[in-house]
């Protein structure tokens, strides 16, 4: 011990082989959750007259910060269904490329038949419960909507495989801001103005108290005939009220 | 060196040094975490898409924690002759992501009898980033130029989602470029204009952004082939509070020799 520097260094060595040791040790499997990078916010669904409505925004977050406003969420799969998704892009991609698969080798098949939205529900249900239970979840929560031979069907699907139908599904903050408002104001056989001022009376909502909503939305229908993607739009937004031109005046230093 | 002429002498110092060990060792610690922390690109990379093909740019500083570990990186390497891949994030992970796709290309382009497109190149990056997500941590930008889409940029952050935008930001240093390229992004610049914007927008990044710094690189793809520039430090504008760079304080004091007082006490 002729050197102070030299017994520093003997005894990192020693810590350090018990360092080497957590390097090595398995830190990279796939066998565990995962977190989410770039995501969606809220997706609503509701059933109308003719079929199904579903809206969605165009915003992709990364963290708190809105870094993508043309993500794409509602996308069709096969001839009857729409899909919509919420949570990391990246595994709703990922989603995408399965049902391709899916609806590829129903194609194949060449018998006349097509997976509608009810089949299509349920495998995704499958592949969210099974993904759940290696705990290696696909970081999505999915709404599925669709009409095939007259019947409509809207379903949901989260990340941990919970899964329901129902007549207007929403995913995310829509659960607890646009839900309240279709439980009041959605009934039975909506035409398509109506469906479309109510998922934006909706949106608008999430709009102003979402923080990740972002101000470009699409707006989708899917009928017997066949599905039609909006083009992406924004909506006016109200901040006209004489309560919010001077809020503290009453009381100075309030908010 | 010390001079031990006694054992007693070297029990003291022994004795000393374990009482002074905590604080002497807190000074190592954390020069022997800079040396041990993995070698990161905090970085400032950018792609964007012009009239006839894509400009990619980026700093050019690797740092290991508080450590510049390398002040001229080159972080836009190339996949094919027509694609290249801005990198950020851990400079291992990106640089193997490159390396195996820079292999998987060239088969490809073997077996197809043509240069690879964008898009391939940028959903090989995908694949491996996606389904890789829990080990990588690598932010790319993929951008090129192919006959049958002309230059195209993809964005492949972090989890492998993968993003094609008319231009893409990346790294920790655009977090400062949001706001200017929200003001500045115009469809349809020529080239001189586009490369323009990547290299003030770079240089911006690196004068706030103190995981970037070095010189400005960019790249030019386009139908006519590749072309690569480098912007060292003098010739780059100067942004708020920042001095025109001087070789010596006793230039300044000569120059200014007859007028004002340099020296003031």
């Amino acid at each position: 011990m002729s050197n102070p520097l030299i017994l520093y260094l003997c005894l990192r060595m020693v810590s350090g082989v018990m360092v080497m040791d957590s390097l090595l040790s398995p830190e990279g499997d796939s066998q565990r959750t995962q977190y989410p990078y770039v995501t969606g916010t809220s997706v609503i669904g509701i059933k109308y007259k003719d079929g199904i409505l579903m809206a969605a925004d165009m915003g992709g977050s990364y963290g708190s910060t809105i870094r993508y406003k043309s993500v794409e969420r509602l996308k069709q799969v096969g001839k009857h269904s729409l899909l919509g998704a919420s949570g990391e892009i990246s595994d709703f991609q990922e989603i995408l490329k399965y049902l391709d698969e899916l609806i590829l080798h129903d194609n194949m098949w060449d018998d006349g038949n097509s997976l509608g939205p009810k089949e299509v529900h349920n495998y995704l249900t499958r592949v969210m419960y099974n993904r759940r239970n290696k705990f290696d979840p696909l970081w999505n929560s999915l709404v599925i909507g669709g009409v095939k031979n007259g019947q409509k069907y809207l379903g949901s699907v989260s990340m941990i495989g919970v899964h329901f139908e129902d007549d207007h599904v929403a995913t995310g903050f829509g659960n607890h801001l646009a839900r309240p408002i279709l439980r009041e104001e959605w009934k039975e056989d909506l035409s398509f103005e109506e469906g479309v001022k109510l998922l934006e009376k909706c949106m608008r909502n999430l709009l102003y108290r979402d923080r990740s909503a972002v101000n470009k939305l699409q707006i989708a229908k899917i009928t017997e005939e066949g599905l039609t993607i909006s083009q992406p739009y924004s909506l006016k937004t109200f901040w006209n009220f004489a309560a919010f031109q001077n809020p503290t005046v009453g009381a100075e230093g309030s908010w | 060196m010390f001079e031990w002429d006694s054992v007693s002498t070297c029990s003291f110092f022994f004795f000393d040094c374990l009482i002074n060990y905590n604080r002497f060792s807190e000074g190592m610690d954390s020069i022997m975490k800079d040396l041990n922390s993995p070698h990161s690109m905090g970085t400032t990379i950018i792609g964007v898409t012009y009239d006839g093909g894509v400009i990619l740019g980026a700093d050019s500083r690797t740092s290991t924690g508080l450590y510049v570990a390398n002040r001229a990186s080159d972080k836009i390497t190339q996949l094919t002759d027509n694609v290249y891949l801005c990198r950020s994030g851990s400079a291992a992970d990106s640089q193997l992501v490159s390396d195996y796709v820079r292999h998987f290309l060239h088969q490809h382009t073997i077996q197809l009898g043509q240069p690879a497109t964008v898009k391939v190149a940028a959903n090989l990056i995908r694949l491996l980033s996606y389904n890789n997500k829990n080990m990588l941590q690598a932010g790319l930008i993929v951008g090129g130029w192919d006959k049958y889409e002309g230059g195209k940029i993809y964005g492949v952050p972090l989890g492998g989602t993968i993003v094609e935008q008319p231009f893409a930001i990346g790294g920790s240093g655009s977090t400062y470029l949001y706001g200017f390229f929200d003001q500045e992004w115009k469809n349809g610049m020529t080239k001189d204009e586009a490369e323009k914007l990547v290299v003030k927008a770079v240089s911006l990044a690196i004068a706030r952004d103190g995981a970037s710094g070095g010189v400005v690189r960019t790249v030019i793809i386009n139908s006519e082939g590749v072309t690569r520039n480098f912007y060292p430090g003098d010739t780059l504008p100067l942004w708020h509070e920042e001095l025109p760079p001087q070789n010596s304080l006793l230039d300044i004091l000569s120059s200014s020799s007859s007028s004002a007082e340099p020296m003031v006490s």
